[in-house]
């Protein structure tokens, strides 16, 4: 055992990578929930996102398109969620679920074509100067764009929801739709445009793992992390800067453990292996003293009976 | 402009036409999802519906929906009772896994000794096993406030690398030349959940499966207790007012739907599976959160959906090998299948009227 | 009721037109664990499957199911394979074991062929790959190119096919290195491409220049290209888009020849029970090309090991070797024999860290 091998300034630039999917995803659903919608469906809206990106990253050559892509294809998927549950009124968790199954299942039919091909790289941002800083220069500026995108649409959700009018009318919507309604606020609209919000955000956080992380295509390659995004969300209350910090202490953990167990950190590895999920856990028990930020709508569905 | 109307009280037409309108619709929408891949779409839902009913070799595939469809009821029961009250349980594929390695590793503690008690003893732990992974969230949500959705779900995960653990090391066969997997039951025969009836697919969990839809449609509909969780779900304020201790209700759907998984995971590794190994668990906990709500959270509706399940999966395998059809697209069409039966379930409770002028 | 019997026994009759006019080709199951488009294990299979096809062209029909979990439900596709017709079956997971044994005792005129399992039948053979020949030229590369002298080695979960590839490696690393040293990490998974990525990170952070792995993802080809000078080995197939750098060379699973020669054997009525365990003579384990990035002296001797072990003339696990414990394994010269190492449990002497029980 040498712990005196785990660098700390690349294992703090590693769990940023690590953390980018999540952060993105889970951002897309807190505004969703925000808006009074749960949508369990982000594993599907990811995985194809990942395919869209990859799949249009591949045609084009370029991986900013290929983003572009994602987005939209996370955003398409989501508006079959508005059917079933902003129209047809369904129950959303049930729809949630079915809209991770159909998407799984979609992904891999229009991925049949790309197993085993190398996409384009999209290179890190190389600021002269600053990004040789020791220390804080591999941390904070030797990254991917996306990255960097991840933490701005943070900030930017942060500052809509706290600052802005958008902000209170969502907000409104989602803690009491019956009131929004009453107010004049077109409550279905609003909430279509979270939900499509979601679903881009979301395919950027598949498009993240297909394009950067990994990166290439394989069916089923997102592996989980949607569900963690919606760990992650509640895991923060409902505030976007917790959530980034949720983010990246969940991939912290995850990268660590790999840390331990390569320095030969004589703990049983299924014990490191499932120390993500009960820290987590742990957390949670520890956050839940602070009930006061779910939205009062959230899953309920709204219907205007006049 | 098209209105929608609620209906007093919920369509009785509707609610037994929908499903059927649902599956119609998937069978055109499918068809199409077919032809676009290039293969007969007349053929291929044939396949999926047909064959395993009335085909060749339905003698084979009859027996075989009661054992894909068994475990889906069973836990869907369990679910179901929860989420009528609002609890959101969505780890039941941790507590089918629990209940397997509780339930084998209670069978392989006796082991080679035979004896009529065996079993039983492995029910009570399977179900114990389920009961006790369920009883974290349970416990930390009446105790803390935590969300249970989540410490369920992560729980599904912890739960899996014990699966690989134990596969591993605990219960590895240590006549296995040192593979992963635990000895056979099958091969076992005080432990083994066989078939009552050779060739019929009728195993004990099976039997599980009928028991729990009748013990929940009497609770629902017949004990006070099925009452206070309608009314809970329903009516939350109400509820606390005629008395109803939400802790009490929480700990008791929880460890049921617990207790149930548990079983059902415990009559899976007897019987069909036979082995603990790493991938043991394939997604019976989170396909069952669909069935109950394609059942409508209703015991004989789950009853239907369950099977319904298992013959989309039944049917699925034989379009694969038949026709070549990918996995893939029998996920999609699975998919569709849930969106329709969602979707439809709104002529159900709201009339559809056009109106003459807009207002709102 | 009578429109529905009548259905039924016309679907019957034409059931058995088809079963008919199938009656004259060989028909060829294959069961497999992931997706065809898995780029690895599956995939590999599938090519197989493939060159059966073009091999025997009119004369075979192949099927196959993908996605098919472990247990209850590989047992039903098998049955189902064995009721349409199929001659023969290919079960292409070690946890299709005790299924294949028990669809084949109610099949008794259906062949099944269980990939890296241990039980056999009269109509049930066994096959798999001595990928540990591959690991061994792997090793002699990786230990001749390290200058950190530090490798990293990536392995799903620890059995013995994984284990073995591990001590292959790391005997034929020291061997021409005696200061190297193997850092492991678990991913404890099959599939987790994103996982594999931050295992490929965490090793090359920790100083490792060399990267071996027992996962099928090229998650780990491309952080080792992002990370600069690091080698790596493709696994499973060929990997050949990350050639020259980061991917040296690689081992290849290539099921064709067997397949197809099983196939045969079906069609010539001279099927048999058989244990096979092949390697680079048979030509199921392939090594990929190395690559220019490889030193011309290095890629010669590499080259010479595959060559001998081609031949028969040179065994991977040849005394004297000791395990991990001190205590005496194989004596000089000594070769070990194949019912230790299909259930290798154990490390040999010189790597660190225990195996996870």
């Amino acid at each position: 055992m040498d712990l005196g091998e785990i660098n700390p300034v690349l294992l703090v630039a590693s769990l940023m990578v690590a953390a980018t999917p999540l952060l993105l995803a889970a951002i897309g659903e807190l505004v969703v929930e925000k808006a009074g919608v749960l949508n369990l469906g982000v594993e599907g809206m990811m995985i194809v996102g990942a395919i869209s990106g990859f799949a249009i990253s591949v045609e084009t050559g370029s991986p900013w398109l290929g983003f572009i892509a994602a987005a939209i294809g996370g955003a398409v998927l989501s508006l079959l969620f508005v059917l079933l549950t902003q129209f047809a009124l369904a129950n959303q968790v049930a729809s949630g679920l079915a809209l991770t199954l159909f998407g799984l299942g979609f992904s891999a039919l229009m991925g049949q074509g790309y197993v085993g091909i190398k996409p384009p790289s999209m290179g890190d941002i190389h600021i002269p100067v600053i990004s040789d800083i020791p220390v804080i220069g591999p941390i904070l500026f030797q990254h991917d764009p996306i990255l960097y995108l991840g933490i701005a649409l943070t900030a930017l959700v942060w500052a809509v929801l706290k600052y802005t009018r958008v902000g209170l009318i969502l907000r409104a919507v989602g803690e009491n739709h019956d009131a929004a309604h009453a107010l004049g606020y077109k409550v279905i609209k609003i909430r279509i445009l979270a939900i499509m919000f979601g679903g881009a955000c979301a395919g950027l956080g598949g498009a993240y793992i297909s394009l950067i992380r990994v990166p290439q295509w394989t069916e089923g390659m997102t592996a989980g992390v949607g569900w963690i995004a919606l760990a992650l969300v509640v895991f923060a209350s409902w505030k976007p800067w917790r959530v980034l910090l949720g983010a990246y202490l969940f991939g912290g953990i995850t990268v660590l453990q790999l840390n331990l167990q390569a320095a030969g950190v004589a703990i049983p590895v299924e014990y490191l292996a499932m120390s993500p999920y009960i820290i987590t856990i742990l957390v949670l028990v520890i956050l839940s003293a602070d009930k006061s930020s779910a939205p009062a709508s959230l899953g309920r569905t709204f219907h205007a009976s006049h | 402009m098209i209105v929608l109307e609620k209906r007093p009280q919920p369509s009785k037409v509707w609610s037994y036409a929908t499903p059927l309108v649902a599956v119609l619709a998937t069978m055109f929408f499918g068809g199409v999802l077919f032809a676009i891949l290039g293969k007969n779409p007349v053929e291929a839902i044939g396949t999926i519906f047909w064959e395993p009913l009335f085909g060749e070799f339905s003698f084979y595939y009859r027996p075989q929906l009661l054992v894909k469809g068994a475990p889906l009821v069973l836990i869907a029961i369990g679910l179901s009772l929860g989420f009528r009250a609002g609890i959101w349980n969505i780890g039941a594929e941790g507590q089918y896994i629990m209940g397997a390695i509780f339930g084998a590793g209670a069978g392989l503690a006796f082991y080679p000794l035979e004896g009529w008690y065996i079993f039983p003893i492995m029910v009570l732990a399977g179900a114990f096993g389920g009961w006790l992974w369920a009883m974290i969230p349970a416990f930390l949500k009446v105790r803390f406030g935590t969300n249970e959705i989540l410490v369920s779900l992560m729980l599904v995960y912890v739960a899996e690398q014990m699966l690989a653990s134990v596969s591993l090391g605990l219960l590895k066969n240590p006549e296995g030349f040192g593979f992963p997997g635990s000895r056979n039951l099958q091969s076992y025969e005080s432990a083994h959940n066989a078939e009552l009836i050779a060739g019929s697919g009728m195993h004990w969990g099976v039997v599980a499966a009928f028991i729990a839809v009748i013990f929940a449609y009497v609770l629902l509909n017949r004990h006070m207790l099925g009452f206070h969780i309608r009314l809970t779900g329903e009516a939350p304020r109400a509820a606390k007012f005629a008395g109803v201790n939400p802790a009490r209700l929480i700990l008791f759907c929880l460890g049921l739907a617990g207790a149930l998984a548990g079983l059902a995971g415990m009559f899976e590794v007897s019987g069909p599976a036979g082995v603990v190994s790493i991938d043991f668990n394939v997604g019976y906990g989170f396909t069952a959160i669909i069935v109950a709500f394609l059942g409508r959270l209703h015991p004989v509706g789950i009853l239907l959906a369950g099977f319904l399940m298992a013959l989309t999966y039944i049917g699925g395998e034989i379009a694969q090998s038949q026709l070549g059809l990918p996995a893939a697209a029998i996920q999609v069409f699975q998919g569709m299948l849930l969106f329709f039966l969602l979707a439809f379930d709104l002529l159900t409770n709201f009339r559809i009227r056009a109106a003459r002028n807009e207002v709102a | 009721m009578k429109f529905t019997s009548l259905l039924t026994s016309a679907a019957m009759v034409l059931g058995l037109a088809t079963a008919a006019v199938a009656e004259d080709k060989t028909k060829v199951g294959f069961v497999y664990v992931g997706p065809v488009g898995d780029g690895g294990w599956t995939y590999e299979h599938d090519k197989g499957r493939l060159a059966v096809e073009a091999e025997f062209g009119d004369k075979v029909e192949t099927v196959f199911v993908e996605s098919v979990p472990e247990g209850p439900d590989a047992e039903r596709v098998m049955t189902q394979m064995a009721l349409e017709g199929a001659d023969l079956i290919f079960t292409t997971s070690f946890g299709y074991m005790d299924p294949t044994i028990n669809v084949a005792k109610k099949f008794p005129n259906v062949k099944f062929e269980h990939a890296t399992g241990y039980k056999t039948a009269d109509n049930v053979s066994v096959y798999s790959a001595r990928f540990y020949e591959g690991r061994a030229v792997q090793g002699h590369i990786a230990g001749k190119m390290t200058k950190s002298n530090t490798i990293g080695y990536i392995g799903s979960y620890p059995i013995p096919e994984v284990i073995r590839g591990i001590n292959s490696a790391y005997i034929h690393a020291k061997k021409v290195n005696p200061d190297v040293e193997f850092k492991i990490v678990w991913a404890y998974t099959w599939f987790d491409p994103a996982k594999e990525a931050d295992a490929a990170t965490v090793l090359i952070e920790q100083g490792a220049d060399v990267i071996l792995q027992h996962t099928d993802s090229t998650a780990p080809q491309a952080a080792a290209q992002e990370a600069g000078n690091v080698i790596t080995f493709g696994q499973a197939s060929d990997m050949s888009e990350y050639a020259p750098m980061p991917r040296v060379s690689s081992i290849i699973d290539n099921w064709a020849p067997y397949y197809i020669a099983r196939t045969q054997a079906v069609m010539d009525g001279s099927w048999e029970t058989v244990n096979t365990w092949d390697g680079i003579a048979q030509g199921m384990v392939e090594i990929g090309e190395i690559s220019d990035a490889v030193p011309a002296d290095v890629k010669e001797e590499a080259l010479a090991m595959k060559a001998a072990m081609a031949a028969g003339d040179y065994h991977p696990f040849t005394g004297p070797l000791k395990k991990q414990d001190g205590s005496d394994w194989l004596a000089e010269g000594e070769v070990a024999d194949d019912g230790t190492l299909a259930g290798m449990n154990f490390y040999v002497e010189g790597l660190e860290g225990e195996i996870p029980q």
